[in-house]
């Protein structure tokens, strides 16, 4: 059976009459869920400007239904004030990619988990001067000590923090005391 | 009252809870004590506001009589607002305000994290996300209670008398009515005794260790904000809250 983004199983006249339905010039029938991955990977977070929204893990699946392309994505937080602006910034990518009226969903389950942000993404943080989250979400207690945070600007371990919240919902502040930078860290939920 | 009436009650409850709760710590938006207080408390505000948005998305879809959820937040009277009396308490001094805050937070906590095994998956999806936040709050939360109790002769009177203050409003917090029955029957909403053991076993533990004296157990409660008989100040927030949409109403853009 062909898959809609398999261009090889199409006919010519196939893909002239999908083309007739979208834009001049673009084909988004023709993409498969790995360019559109990589479409999304271009659009970066507008609190944290160093990650995409696939290195987040804000993005959790793509997949075509029938002729439709669908989305889901998670907020981060409930009440985060940048999730209608990633569904926006989607959207507007995919419209210009050709896509009249792709299909973003919000899901809440699972919840959103800093253990989905990417190694390279969290790498991403680290050079962007945001401490990336340290541990595992599951196995935090409810009032247990802070993990050690090292400062992402010159490593060291010596660090304190400052206050439980930064300046988004996502993030805490925190101090080196070895090189006297104030810095923020990223949130392990 | 069928199963549907009291899930559409107690959608309200926790959505209003919420909503009038992050309203009063906005309050504090541009004149908290420390900077760093002020980025904390905007921050669960910002939580809170979140989390009702979820609960009214809900409750709008039940209700579904073409409210959606900025209508139940703006367009309901006093009366019709179900919040916990607790919530809508006066921002006071930093003690009041962090010991509204405690007591709020661990019944919440509990709530949320046995609404995360709810019956209804929508539920359960919306508070598996509220219960990640929550937890922060409570922790810090406590922390405050702590420290001011079991901080200078002043700090420690004053965190005494907010728990004394407060205390007449929590019992609100644990006392089940019809609502809360028929949901824990259902399997939707948490069993009540197991709330009322988890949040006095909390509370009572984070107040021993700041050495402050909990009111007792058989003190007289207020008790009403579920069923829309709220205290005097819930008007004041409502006209501030709600006024932009009240002036204008159906306006779609600001």
């Amino acid at each position: 059976m062909p898959q809609p983004g398999d261009s090889d199983s199409r006919s010519a006249v196939d893909i002239l009459i999908a083309s007739d339905r979208v834009p001049a010039n673009a084909r988004p029938d023709l993409l498969t869920e790995d360019d559109i991955w990589a479409l999304l990977e271009e659009i970066k977070d507008p609190e944290v400007p160093a990650v995409s929204v696939v290195e987040l893990g804000i993005v959790r699946t793509v997949r075509w239904d029938g002729n439709e392309l669908s989305i889901d994505v998670t907020p981060t937080y409930s009440g985060c004030p940048a999730t209608e602006l990633i569904e926006e910034l989607i959207t507007e990518a995919l419209r210009a990619a050709g896509f009249r009226d792709p299909r973003i969903n919000q899901v809440l389950t699972p919840a959103w988990t800093t253990d989905w942000i990417t190694d390279e993404g969290k790498e991403k943080l680290r050079a962007f001067g945001i401490a990336p989250p340290e541990g595992s979400s599951s196995k935090m207690s409810l009032l247990g000590e802070p993990e050690v945070i090292a400062c992402p600007h010159c490593g060291s371990k010596d660090t304190e923090r400052i206050s439980e919240f930064g300046s988004t919902a996502c993030k805490a502040l925190y101090r080196c005391k070895e090189c006297l930078e104030p810095f923020d860290y990223f949130k392990c939920i | 009252m069928t199963q549907a009436e009291a899930l559409q009650e107690y959608l309200l409850r926790l959505a209003d809870s919420d909503m009038i709760l992050g309203q009063r710590l906005c309050e504090l938006c541009g004149k908290a004590p420390a900077l760093e207080e002020e980025m904390a408390l905007m921050n669960v505000a910002l939580d809170l506001v979140g989390q009702a948005r979820n609960w009214y998305e809900y409750a709008a879809e039940l209700i579904d009589d073409g409210r959606d959820a900025d209508k139940l937040a703006f367009r309901r009277d006093a009366h019709h607002y179900r919040n916990l009396l607790l919530t809508e308490q006066p921002n006071e001094d930093y003690a009041v305000t962090m010991g509204r805050q405690f007591f709020f937070d661990v019944w919440h906590y509990f709530t949320l994290k046995s609404l995360t095994e709810s019956s209804d998956e929508h539920i359960a999806g919306i508070a598996a996300k509220a219960l990640k936040e929550a937890t922060y709050h409570l922790r810090r939360s406590s922390e405050w209670v702590k420290r001011l109790g079991d901080g200078t002769e002043e700090s420690h009177r004053r965190m005494q008398d907010a728990v004394d203050i407060l205390w007449r409003f929590t019992g609100e917090l644990i006392t089940p009515d019809d609502t809360d029955r028929v949901m824990a029957e259902a399997g939707i909403g948490p069993d009540p005794d197991q709330l009322a053991q988890d949040w006095r076993g909390m509370v009572k533990e984070v107040l021993t260790k700041a050495t402050l004296t909990p009111g007792a157990e058989d003190a007289w409660m207020y008790m009403g904000g579920k069923h829309g008989e709220h205290t005097e100040h819930l008007g004041f927030i409502l006209a501030e809250m709600q006024f932009l949409q009240r002036a204008y109403p159906d306006a779609t853009t600001w």
